[in-house]
């Protein structure tokens, strides 16, 4: 069953993510890692006057559901406002990787969104809103 | 291949002892490799668990009703059978605790507390478990002592370090018996005689030798020693602490409350006698049963016998794996002579290990991937996780053989 996890999509973002690396002097940073499993991730972002994500990159390591799913998210992010990242929820990670996740491997793959979230609370603490 | 494939026991037979080992995973047949974790449960405990609740559940020591008095009889007398299983000298040095992490905290804050002073140094390996390296932690911090590890290079602690480390300032020492990551065995004898002339006490970790080799804690002097029980065929919630009697003696309880206790006043009380002091509340008796039923079964199997055959087969898994240039093998390799046990440790080519747990899952394999509690030493090691297969008494050839076939799943997926 879970063979199906590892479908090429998935696969080519863990071998070849976009938007790895990082970002000097981001608006938004953050970073958290999976205990369970070391999976760590950190999540730079640029944020415009209106709030919108401009740029956004992230690195670390860790399962190819975590790295693909970062990757992926960064795709999905550019563009967003700050407000409608922190709406994303597990289902929209889920639909976004298009595959099915055992309650283990969800941890993995809301990494991404869980540092980007935690970065943007910290964002708009720094704001004053 | 080289290795014969032979056990000094009936394996197939053992097995049937293990009522889980006939399950499905999916459809695939249960391949059970992670028993460092915890090890699966023959019959045998599983009944004597529920003939407990069945035909005498029933508080004890208290009690003089009739199934309080069966109900003390066993659970005190699992005391005596760990004991002896253990070469310790009576049940007054067995104290039962729920896992190997509760023996090390009672050490920790009751021993390490009162007697670890500022300036002096604790020494530890490279290779603790989280469950004996985050309790020295903290009495370090709290009584400015200093933390010292012995180096490890391939699971091995290197030469030189054990006089290196330990000197006239050591006043504890916890080392890891044999490492859930590597398989390996510290050099238990040379750190207690060095700790000893020192006047240092000595922890030992045998959460993973006690369950898969002969253990004396007798011959090897260790001033503690701690285990779970959960990891030798016993139930979850079980676990041993042993102490040399003037080892306990310098023990503060570390739970105080009811049972622990012989005279209480208002505003103060005295302890039991041991071992009881250090087992306040009413304790997991079920547990103690079961756990005497596990000691039972590695008797009549001879835990030797278990050692040789565990040996045998992760022997005959290492040449196997190390054959294959895309699987990296962590440890000492299957050319190591000296002692070691059945844990490994490895890494399939670009596969995370999570991936790699994964997809051997998808083919009924068990196996664990991550850091294996040992944060710093993945980090030493250089690698952020490993996938560890660990086997036991009742693992055979041709589960290896899976293992090999399901790394080759992982192999094609990350190819
Ligand atoms: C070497 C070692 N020490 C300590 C522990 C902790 O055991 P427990 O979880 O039963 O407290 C384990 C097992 O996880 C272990 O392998």
């Amino acid at each position: 069953m879970s063979r199906d996890m590892y479908r090429q999509r998935i696969l080519d973002h863990y071998r070849d993510p976009q938007n790895y690396g990082t970002i000097k002097d981001p608006d938004v940073t953050y970073e958290d890692v999976n205990p369970s499993c070391g999976d760590e991730i950190q999540m730079y972002a640029v944020v415009d006057d209106e709030d919108e994500i401009v740029d956004v990159k992230f690195d670390g390591q860790g399962c190819a559901i975590s790295q693909a799913s970062a990757s992926l998210l960064t795709e999905k992010v550019k563009g967003m406002t700050v407000e409608e990242v922190r709406d994303l929820e597990t289902d929209d990670i889920r639909e976004m990787l298009g595959i099915e996740l055992s309650p283990v491997r969800v941890k993995c793959a809301v990494l991404g969104l869980k540092v980007l979230e935690g970065g943007i609370v910290e964002y708009e603490k720094g704001k004053g809103t | 291949m080289s290795i014969e494939k032979a056990s000094p026991y009936n394996v197939e037979a053992v097995r049937d002892d293990f009522p889980v080992l006939g399950r499905t995973v999916d459809g695939e047949k249960l391949v059970y490799l992670d028993n460092a974790a915890t090890s699966q449960k023959p019959q045998a405990v599983i009944d004597a668990v529920s003939e407990f609740y069945e035909g005498y559940n029933a508080n004890v020591h208290r009690g003089l009703h009739k199934l309080s008095q069966e109900a003390s009889e066993a659970y005190e007398g699992a005391h005596d059978k760990v004991a002896e299983f253990i070469g310790a000298d009576g049940r007054e040095n067995i104290i039962f605790t729920s896992n190997t992490t509760e023996g090390v905290n009672t050490v920790a804050f009751g021993w390490g507390m009162h007697h670890v002073e500022e300036g002096d140094n604790i020494v530890l390996t490279q290779m603790e478990h989280h469950s004996s390296l985050v309790p020295w932690q903290q009495v370090a911090k709290r009584n400015d002592a200093e933390l010292r590890f012995l180096e490890v290079e391939e699971g091995l602690v290197k030469d030189g370090e054990v006089e290196e480390k330990i000197d006239e300032d050591t006043t504890a020492v916890s080392v890891i018996h044999m490492s859930n990551v590597f398989g390996t065995f510290a050099p238990v004898d040379e750190i207690i005689d060095r700790a000893h002339e020192h006047g240092a006490r000595v922890l030992v970790d045998g959460a993973q030798s006690v369950p898969h080799a002969s253990v004396n804690v007798n011959e090897m002097d260790a001033d503690f020693l701690v285990t779970s029980g959960h990891k030798m065929c016993g139930p979850t919630g079980t676990g041993v602490l042993y102490g040399k009697t003037d080892a306990l003696h310098e023990t503060e309880p570390y739970r105080y409350g009811g049972e622990m206790i012989k005279i209480v006043e208002y505003d103060d009380a005295t302890w039991a006698d041991l071992p009881w002091k250090f087992e306040g509340g009413t304790p997991n008796i079920a547990g103690a049963v079961g756990l005497s039923a596990a000691v039972d079964y590695l008797e009549e199997l001879g835990v030797e016998n278990v050692h040789e055959h565990e040996s045998a087969v992760t022997r005959y898994a290492l040449e196997l794996l190390e054959d294959d240039d895309e699987v990296t093998v962590y440890g000492p390799h299957a050319d190591y002579d000296k002692e070691r046990a059945g844990v490994i440790s490895f890494n399939v080519s670009d596969a995370h290990p999570h991936d790699s747990s994964q997809l051997l899952s998808d083919q009924g394999i068990a196996t664990r991937s991550g850091h294996h509690c040992a944060q710093p030493l993945m980090r030493e090691m250089g690698v952020p996780a490993t996938t560890r297969a660990s086997f036991y008494l009742y693992n055979t050839y041709e589960e290896v053989d899976a293992l090999v076939e399901g790394i080759e799943t992982v192999k094609e997926v990350f190819a």
